[in-house]
C-alpha cells in the first residue's frame, strides 16, 4: 500500500525521556488521519518531525515517496511548501496585524503587495467565518475562538495540499469547538488536502477523522476508521474512548 | 560511638578536599560551555547577515527601536556622570593643585571609558533584556516554528535586524553621550567651580585625540554587536513557559553586561598599549 504521507520506525528522544519508539503510518492522500492519544504521548513530536522542526534519531518519511528525513536548505524549504500546520495556541505574530499573519505564507514576512494580500486575506478570513474588519486588528485584540480562526486561516492562505492541526479545539467552549471542527472538515474538503489533526477531544475526533488512530508509549496501538473506533478490541482505546480513569493507561505518574 | 575505619575516613577527607575543585572544574566547565555556545551563536547570525533574504523594513524598525527611544536615558546617564566626574576630579585634583586637570581628566574618561562603557550598559539594560523577552515569548508561544512552517527563517527575520541595528546604532548613541557628558562636565564646572567657559572648551579640544574618538566608536560598535548577541541568544534558545521567558531575560542582561566589560577591557588594552 502506498500513501501520500509513509512514516517508517520513527524513533525520538529528549535525553533519557524516549518519546517516539519506532512509530509506522501511512496517510493516504486526501484522507483525514486523527490522532489520539494521553498528554505527552508525542503526538506533537511527531507532528513537527514531520515538518523538520525536529531532527529524529532513526527512521523514514515519505513524502510522495520523498525522504523528508535529512532534507536541508532549499530542498527542505521545497519540502515545507506542501504543508500547512494550524498550532495549538494559534502562534500569531503579535507584532503584525492579523491580515499581515495570514498572508505570512505568501510574503515571507516582506512589506509589500499590501493592497493585493489585504484583499486576499479579507478573502480567506471570509473562508474561515470572520468579517473583513477583523485583518486590520491585531492578534492580541481577539478572543481565543477568533485566534484560533485567524491562526487556521493563515495555515490554509497559500493552498497547502496537507494540514495539520495541532489540538485545534483545546480551550475552547464546545460550541466553538464545534464550528472549529466545521470548518476544519469543510476547507480540507474543498482544498482537497490531506489532513493530520491530533486531539485528545473525542468530539472533534469524531467529526473530523476518516481514519483514527492512537499513539501510546512511543508507538502507534490501533488504527482504523473512525466508525471502528467505539468496537476496536483494543483495551487502550476502549479506555480513551470512553475517557475511564481505571484501564491499562496508568494514569499514575511514572515518570 | 562509631570508630570510622581508616579508609573511609580518607575517602571523606578527600571528598571534602575535592568538593570545591569538583565544583571549581563544573563551573570552568560551563562557563566554556556557554562560552562556545555563545560563539557559534554569533557565527551562524553573521553567516546569514551576509545572505539573502534581508529585511531592511525589519532593521529600519529596530534601528528606531534601539536608536531613537536610547537616546533619553543614554543622554541623562552621560549628563549625570559627566557633571559628577567633573566635580571628583576638581576635589581629588586639589589635593595636589591640579584642579585645571578637571576639561582633559574628563574630556579623556568620558570618550575613552564612560561614554561607550555607561552607554553600553544603559541600552543592554534596555535592549538586551527587551530582545530576550520578545524572542523567548516567541519560542514559548510555537511563534518561532510557525515561522519556519511558514517558510521564513526566523534568523534573518528576527536576530540578523537586530543584530545589524544594534551595532550600526550604538556608535551613534556613544557620540550623543560623549557630547553630552563633556557637556554635563563644562555646566558644572563652569557654574559651580568657576571655570572660564572659553578656557574650558580650549582645553578640552586640545586634549581630545582622534584616536579616542575611533576608540570609543570601535568600542561602541562591539558592544551593540555583543549586547544584541546576548539578548537574542537567550531569547532564541529559552524554553520552559513564563518562568524560562523570566530566566532568559535576567539572563540576557547579566550576558551583556559581563560581555561589555570583558571586551571594554580587551579594546582598552590593545588600544591603549603603553
Amino acid at each position: 500500500m502506498t500513501g501520500r504521507i509513509v512514516i517508517r520506525g520513527l524513533v525520538k528522544a529528549f535525553g533519557s525521556r524516549h518519546v517516539l519508539e519506532g512509530v509506522d503510518l501511512r496517510v493516504a492522500k486526501g484522507e483525514s488521519l486523527v490522532i489520539i492519544g494521553g498528554s505527552g504521548s508525542g503526538k506533537s513530536v511527531m507532528l513537527k518531525i514531520i515538518l523538520g522542526l525536529i531532527r529524529p534519531d532513526a527512521g523514514s518519511i515519505l513524502l510522495d515517496g520523498q525522504e523528508l528525513v535529512g532534507l536541508k536548505g532549499r530542498a527542505q524549504e521545497t519540502a515545507r511548501a506542501h504543508f500547512g500546520m494550524l498550532f495549538q495556541g494559534g502562534a500569531l505574530f503579535d507584532s503584525l496585524p492579523v491580515w499581515r499573519n495570514v498572508t505570512f505564507a505568501l510574503t515571507h514576512g516582506k512589506p509589500g503587495g499590501g493592497k493585493v494580500m489585504h484583499a486576499l486575506a479579507v478573502r480567506v478570513l471570509a473562508q474561515v467565518g470572520l468579517e473583513a474588519r477583523v485583518a486590520d486588528l491585531k492578534p492580541a485584540e481577539l478572543s481565543g475562538g477568533m485566534q484560533k480562526r485567524v491562526a487556521l486561516a493563515r495555515a490554509i492562505a497559500a493552498n497547502p495540499e496537507i494540514l495539520f492541526f495541532d489540538e485545534p479545539t483545546a480551550g475552547l467552549d464546545p460550541i466553538r469547538a464545534g464550528t472549529i471542527n466545521a470548518l476544519i472538515r469543510e476547507r480540507v474538503a474543498a482544498l482537497g488536502a490531506t489532513a493530520i489533526t491530533i486531539t485528545h477531544d473525542m468530539a472533534s475526533a469524531r467529526r473530523i477523522a476518516d481514519r483514527v488512530a492512537m499513539l501510546h508509549d512511543g508507538r502507534i496501538i490501533w488504527e482504523g476508521p473512525v466508525s471502528a473506533m467505539d468496537s476496536s478490541g483494543n483495551p487502550f482505546v476502549d479506555q480513551f474512548v470512553h475517557g475511564r480513569a481505571e484501564g491499562p493507561v496508568g494514569t499514575a505518574v511514572t515518570g | 560511638m562509631h570508630v570510622p575505619d581508616r579508609s573511609t575516613a580518607l575517602g571523606a577527607a578527600a571528598d571534602t578536599l575535592l568538593k570545591p575543585l569538583i565544583a571549581l572544574g563544573a563551573f570552568a566547565l560551563g562557563v566554556l560551555a556557554v562560552v562556545g555556545r555563545l560563539a557559534i551563536f554569533a557565527a551562524q547570525a553573521v553567516a546569514r547577515a551576509f545572505t539573502p533574504p534581508w529585511y531592511p523594513a525589519r532593521l529600519l524598525e529596530q534601528m528606531v527601536l534601539i536608536g531613537w527611544f536610547s537616546l533619553p536615558v543614554v543622554g541623562l546617564t552621560a549628563l549625570f556622570t559627566g557633571a559628577a566626574l567633573a566635580q571628583q576630579i576638581y576635589v581629588g585634583g586639589q589635593r595636589f593643585s591640579a584642579e585645571a586637570t578637571v576639561p582633559a581628566v574628563t574630556v579623556i574618561a568620558i570618550v575613552r571609558e564612560l561614554g561607550p562603557v555607561l552607554a553600553g550598559l544603559m541600552v543592554a539594560g534596555r535592549v538586551s533584556s527587551a530582545m530576550a523577552a520578545e524572542l523567548a515569548t516567541m519560542r514559548v508561544t510555537e511563534q518561532l516554528d510557525a515561522m519556519v512552517t511558514l517558510r521564513t527563517d526566523p534568523w534573518r527575520y528576527l536576530i540578523v535586524p537586530r543584530i545589524i541595528a544594534s551595532t550600526i546604532m550604538l556608535p551613534f548613541l556613544v557620540l550623543v553621550a560623549n557630547i553630552i557628558g563633556v557637556l554635563g562636565g563644562y555646566a558644572l564646572a563652569t557654574g559651580r567651580l568657576g571655570f572660564n567657559a572659553a578656557a574650558y572648551l580650549a582645553t578640552t579640544r586640545r586634549y581630545l585625540e582622534t584616536e579616542d574618538i575611533v576608540s570609543s566608536l570601535v568600542k561602541a560598535a562591539v558592544f551593540g554587536f555583543l549586547l544584541a548577541l546576548a539578548g537574542c541568544y537567550h531569547g532564541f534558545r529559552s524554553s520552559g513557559g513564563a518562568a524560562g521567558v523570566g530566566r532568559a531575560t535576567t539572563n540576557a542582561v547579566v550576558a551583556a553586561f559581563v560581555l561589555i566589560l570583558l571586551f571594554n577591557l580587551i579594546i582598552t588594552i590593545l588600544a591603549f598599549n603603553s
